[in-house]
């Protein structure tokens, strides 16, 4: 039971500590991604910083995760042990890579501005959601893929 | 609509992102994927789901927080008409779910793991993005 509590309010902490990240980095702004992603005048090389600084630090843990059997309070690491590189995994990256450069507006973002009660925003999500819905009924059909 | 360049706070923003990526993974042994969390939204019954509903619910305390403290900071609007919003929306999502990953899942936690399928997901995703928004916006 004490053990649950922990659990839920540290990885309730977790959450809200990666979502000041995405607001302060500027994530949130799709003006800011798009910047990032258009050469010329308006080139806007900000998050090459977030990227940067987030996969520095993940790089460290993955070195400290890689010497142990478990992780501090779990009996194990849930990581995904698929390594196929497939058509699926190119597939979706291409319609994400369009979605995102459409809109600046990636699935972490997307959650964080539905706060602001914009109506674009919360169309934007609801789409988001209706894709993985689409996604999750038609590969039902097929067969189960790993996480 | 033109930019500043904010290394600084993009650093900062960043070193969140990866404090709260660590936790995760050091703590409880899980990737700080959202989209994957965000599927969870459609199944929450299902077995393994709580946590990432939990996660969720911490991202947008975070962004309530912020709308109470410091509203400014969180900004921005989608600059596009209604339906390519639709548009862009659902390439999100039925995308990430196909690849099994977003910028979090396979661009943070999985490059820095050297996980090949993140590694061309995550360059598949910024090349097609950069050609995306370069056409927008010297075709558008």
């Amino acid at each position: 039971m004490k053990n649950k509590v922990v659990t839920f309010s540290l990885t309730l902490v977790v959450g809200i500590i990666f979502g000041l990240g995405l607001i302060i980095s500027q994530m949130t702004n799709p003006a800011k991604v798009i910047n990032f992603l258009t050469v010329g005048e308006k080139w806007d090389a900000s998050l090459i910083f977030v990227m940067a600084v987030a996969m520095g630090i993940m790089m460290i843990v993955w070195r400290w995760t890689s010497k142990r059997s478990a992780p501090l309070l779990a009996n194990s690491f849930t990581l995904s042990d698929f390594k196929l590189v497939d058509l699926r995994l190119i597939l979706g990256s291409v319609l994400f890579g369009l979605g995102w450069g459409l809109s600046g507006i990636c699935p972490g973002p997307g959650l964080v501005q539905l706060v602001t009660l914009k109506p674009d925003f919360i169309i934007f999500f609801a789409a988001v959601l209706a894709g993985m819905w689409l996604t999750n009924l038609l590969n039902g059909r097929n067969k189960k893929e790993p996480n | 609509m033109l930019t500043e360049f904010t290394p600084i706070s993009a650093s900062v923003g960043g070193a969140l992102i990866g404090i709260a990526s660590a936790i995760l993974l050091m703590v409880f042994g899980k990737v700080a994927g959202i989209s994957g969390a965000v599927q969870s939204l459609l199944n929450p019954l299902q077995k393994g789901a709580g946590w990432k509903l939990v996660f969720v619910a911490g991202l947008l305390i975070a962004g309530v927080i912020v709308q109470l403290v410091q509203p400014e900071l969180l900004v921005g609007e989608l600059d596009l008409p209604l339906w390519l919003i639709v548009v862009a929306g659902l390439l999100v999502g039925v995308g990430t779910s196909l690849a099994n990953g977003c910028t979090s899942g396979h661009g943070v936690c999985g490059m820095s793991r050297f996980s090949a399928r993140s590694w061309v997901a995550t360059i598949t995703f910024m090349v097609i993005a950069f050609v995306t928004a370069n056409a927008m916006y010297w075709l558008g």
